[in-house]
């Protein structure tokens, strides 16, 4: 650099590479655009979309009965199979059953807990529960699930429980499933349900009262309407979590049998994969209608 | 159960019995006193600001009255009758809110037409009602809007039409104004005071804006640190303030500091004159009968457009705010480091006791 003592015009920044670049991607929005998103978007592909195609494809696959390998005929008999035979009707049916039951004992137990959070319990209080409510998920699924089987035994603390009022442990059945869904999943539907409430302002409230509405009318006219995206958003959580469960149907459900664990068996003991990725179809498809349905209602944008 | 038809020849209770009535107002949040022993009438059909810094304990009072916080003691009566341990649902007060508090999910008809639906009002007449409500707030045709489509001052309407169509008794109204901007506040103030004075309604406004609260009642009561410092009317809180603090809260005041009081006056008390009770003379010619004139040094010149503020500096430090209209300014020369004298009226000295 030299020293000048007269006043002349900035020079000219020298025409570097890194210049040149930087000069290019102003001027032009879309390169900029593009530079930023090439990377996820294609990383989204690879991962997500490419991974269900792949699924597509290996369900149009079939397995050569003698080598046990994979054979890339095309076939639609995977499909054919999974919809139309009793068995896996049965336990589609049997899964969406399990899913919906689990779906709405969490939302009735979480509205009550979620407003006791939000509404009634002061900051500190608040901050508190909320750990409380989060402290189960730190634990491993699995751990949760043994601990309910033990809860279900025969001579389990439920049947203990239960025995003066003269309930019975449901023991290793369908109902234990969905006891033990409702329980592992309940946080995922408290959480939402707790941020819906938050946004409902007090004077919201207030106001309700004051115009001469009882609670329960306020709860019914203000509350819950304001919160249907928040609900939704928590069933899609619990509904879609229980829809893909193999694991809880395993340990307590006795002989259940859900999507995940014929998915699972096919996988492994079967070793049929094309006809595990057809099951696992079921599934999917049954979460797409049921976003497709919420989202008219703006529910998907609260997630 | 709430009475739902409230026309005027249907009044039954005498127009002497008060409105509202406080006695012994007491609401503590833990270790603060928020509103401390209110004893308080408001009468009917009145138009009562309760004004004070934020902090009061103004709203806390209002809050009190609509049943939405419950006294730590004290008891507060709608017309003659404890309404205390009741709900708000279960008193004939409405409010309206400082956020507006509009049902984002409902349309505005809905909206206004809320208060109606829980009190079992077929659907037909409640729309009417609503509409006809929403009608005289200049809002009648946007009854199928959502409140977020609206602007501020319209959702002020909205909830003013709302409160108003049940037909309460008493309306409170906390601060509904301080989210508009100075000329739609002005223009809504004279609104309210105009619907006021036909629904014939009694009207409890909160307001931290001294100016907004001498221009739209009928009665204040100025509030510092949850106590009522005074109750009067607009021109009794401007020209009579009993104390310090609403000599300073209310307008702006000279305040002499008793030194003064007693040099000038023989009598050891602070006492204020307003700026515009104020005029300048020549240090000379001042001092005539039943006024009262005193020395000082012009410190700065404010243009305020209507008027020019003078600020002079007396002998003993103090500084004094003179409001000169422009013509009475352009006849002296008034320039920084001039002496001249202050002059008033004695009869608008307010004497200003040491406990206000």
């Amino acid at each position: 650099m030299t020293l000048e003592t007269k006043p002349r015009p900035a020079p000219a920044p020298p025409r570097t590479g890194n210049r040149r670049v930087s000069a290019a991607l102003h001027r032009s929005p879309r390169l900029r655009l593009a530079g930023l998103l090439t990377a996820p978007a294609a990383w989204l592909i690879l991962v997500y979309i490419a991974a269900l195609a792949a699924l597509l494809i290996t369900a149009l696959w079939t397995v050569d009965t003698f080598t046990g390998k994979v054979s890339t005929t095309w076939t639609f008999d995977n499909i054919l199979t999974v919809t139309t035979d009793p068995v896996y009707q049965a336990i589609t049916l049997r899964t969406l059953r399990i899913a919906v039951v689990v779906t709405l004992i969490d939302m009735v137990i979480a509205l009550p807990i979620a407003f006791f959070i939000a509404k009634v319990a002061d900051k500190r209080w608040e901050k508190l529960l909320i750990v409380a409510v989060l402290m189960p998920l730190w634990a491993s699924y699995l751990v949760k699930a043994y601990a309910w089987r033990n809860v279900l035994a025969e001579g389990g603390l439920l049947e203990w429980l239960g025995a003066p009022v003269g309930v019975n442990s449901p023991g290793y059945s369908e109902t234990a499933v969905v006891l033990t869904l409702a329980y592992i999943w309940l946080p995922y539907m408290i959480l939402p349900l707790h941020a819906g409430f938050e946004r409902v302002p007090d004077s919201l409230i207030e106001a309700s009262g004051d115009l001469g509405a009882k609670p329960l009318a306020t709860l019914r006219l203000v509350i819950l309407p304001i919160l249907v995206p928040s609900i939704i958003a928590g069933t899609i959580f619990t509904f879609s979590l229980s829809l893909g469960d193999y694991i809880t149907a395993q340990i307590v459900g006795g002989t259940t049998q859900m999507l995940g664990t014929v998915v699972y068996a096919n996988v492994g003991a079967a070793n049929n994969l094309p006809l595990a990725a057809a099951v696992a179809f079921i599934p999917i498809a049954i979460i797409m209608i049921y976003l497709f349905v919420v989202r008219r209602t703006g529910a998907l944008n609260n997630l | 159960m709430t009475q739902t038809a409230l026309n005027p020849g249907e009044k039954t209770v005498s127009s002497n019995v008060p409105a509202i009535s406080l006695r012994g107002l007491t609401k503590e949040f833990g270790e603060t006193t928020a509103v401390d022993g209110i004893d308080l009438e408001i009468r009917q059909g009145e138009f009562f600001s309760m004004l004070g810094p934020s902090g009061s304990g103004k709203t806390t009072v209002l809050r009190l009255i609509a049943g939405f916080e419950s006294p730590t003691s004290g008891t507060v009566e709608l017309e003659g009758t404890d309404v205390t341990a009741r709900a708000p649902f279960d008193r004939d007060v409405n409010t309206v809110f400082q956020d507006y508090a509009l049902f984002p999910h409902m349309s505005l008809i809905d909206n206004v037409a809320y208060g109606l639906r829980v009190r079992g009002v077929p659907k037909r007449e409640r729309r009417e009602r609503a509409a006809a409500a929403l009608d005289r707030v200049q809002l009648g045709s946007f009854l199928g809007r959502r409140p977020s489509q609206l602007s501020g001052g319209q959702r002020q309407r909205v909830a003013l039409a709302r409160a108003l169509v049940v037909e309460p008794r008493v309306l409170l109204l906390d601060e509904p104004l301080g989210a508009l901007d100075l000329k739609l506040r002005q223009q809504m103030q004279v609104e309210l005071k105009e619907l006021q004075r036909s629904l014939g309604i009694t009207f409890i406004f909160v307001t931290h804006d001294q100016e907004e609260a001498l221009t739209m009642s009928d009665r204040i009561g100025v509030f510092n640190a949850g106590r009522l410092v005074q109750v009067g009317t607009a021109k009794e809180i401007y020209d009579r303030p009993n104390g310090e603090f609403v000599a300073n809260f209310v307008g702006t005041s000279n305040i002499f500091p008793a030194a003064v009081g007693s040099s000038l006056y023989g009598k050891a008390e602070a006492f204020s004159v307003r700026p515009e009770r104020l005029r300048l003379a020549h240090p000379g010619g001042a001092g005539r009968d039943g006024s009262t004139a005193i020395l000082g040094i012009v410190s700065a010149l404010v243009y305020l457009g209507h008027a020019t503020q003078v600020r002079v500096a007396i002998s003993d430090g103090t500084t004094v705010v003179v409001l000169v209209h422009p013509a009475a300014l352009a006849e002296e020369d008034v320039t920084p480091g001039r002496e001249v004298a202050v002059e008033w009226r004695t009869s608008d000295v307010v004497w200003l006791p040491p406990t206000g």
